[in-house]
């Protein structure tokens, strides 16, 4: 169960690595990533922050759960 | 996030990134700060409870530097064109403050008598803290640094934040710091319950 949870969120973090590639590749003016006043940029950092909290959250529900069980 | 922001070149809409890179690090800062001060108490009082609280503590803040860390290197990516530069003092100093706090979790979990890694740490971390400072604050301002406010400035003076910024900034620094407390609330929870289940 805890496996397929993480693979989950691995598979949601796919479009941004790919993105990310897509973007060393190509020429400066041309990626996603530098558009509209490169705006994309801020919601990259938001998605990092957000993931993290999400595997950090997760991290803290492991170790409730090993808590619990011991009882 | 959607309040008006000064016009720059290169950083364009990036600078509303401020909101997010700069108060996780003060969260991160804080939370240092916080575990350097019950590791002082913990010296001076010898509890066991104050050992704990600065434990979790520090736990948070390297925590709060991860997302600090890779928001930092997404932003960098496509202003200053690189993940990560070794030019920039400040990046070279919280690599480097990253990396003794990392000591300071392998230090403690190295030693098994409680009572003495809880003295051995709690002197390990005031030395942490302070080198933390060092090389986050103080050297990065002593030479020319990629990050505005360094190389002799004041932080936040002329032209990186205007009155506008100042709105949104200052509550969210307060915001993600209050957050900081509450995931380290929960952590100090679950950390006495299981130190209470060891005594047992």
């Amino acid at each position: 169960m805890k496996n397929k949870i993480l693979i989950f969120f691995c598979a949601l973090l796919m479009p941004f690595i790919t993105m990310a590639q897509a973007a060393n590749n190509a020429p400066e003016m041309a990626t996603i990533f530098r558009s509209e006043g490169k705006i994309y940029v801020v919601i990259g950092v938001l998605s990092v922050i957000f993931a993290c909290l999400v595997v950090y959250l997760v991290y803290i529900d492991v170790r409730v759960r090993r808590l619990e069980k011991k009882d | 996030m959607l309040n008006p922001v000064p016009r720059l070149d290169i950083l364009n809409e990036t600078i509303r990134n401020v909101y997010f890179h700069v108060p996780i690090w003060f969260a991160m800062l804080f939370q240092m700060g916080y575990s350097v001060v019950y590791a002082v108490k913990h010296l001076s009082k010898n509890e066991m409870k104050f050992d704990i609280i600065s434990n979790q503590a520090a736990q948070t803040g390297l925590f709060f530097s991860v997302p600090g860390l890779l928001t930092g290197c997404l932003w960098a990516k496509f202003t200053w064109g690189t993940w990560w530069t070794f030019e920039d003092p400040k990046l070279n100093g919280v690599a480097i403050a990253v990396l003794i706090y990392l000591a300071y979790f392998i230090l403690r979990n190295s030693i098994i008598d409680e009572l003495k890694r809880a003295r051995i740490a709690a002197v390990y971390n005031i030395f942490a803290f302070v080198m933390m400072f060092v090389f986050i604050m103080i050297l990065p301002r002593l030479t020319d640094s990629l990050h505005p406010g360094n190389g002799g400035n004041p932080a936040f003076g002329k032209y990186d934040l205007d009155s506008n910024m100042r709105t949104v900034f200052y509550p969210a620094v307060v915001g993600w710091v209050l957050f900081s407390l509450w995931i380290l609330d929960v952590k100090k929870r679950i950390a006495f319950l299981i130190y209470q289940k060891h005594e047992e």
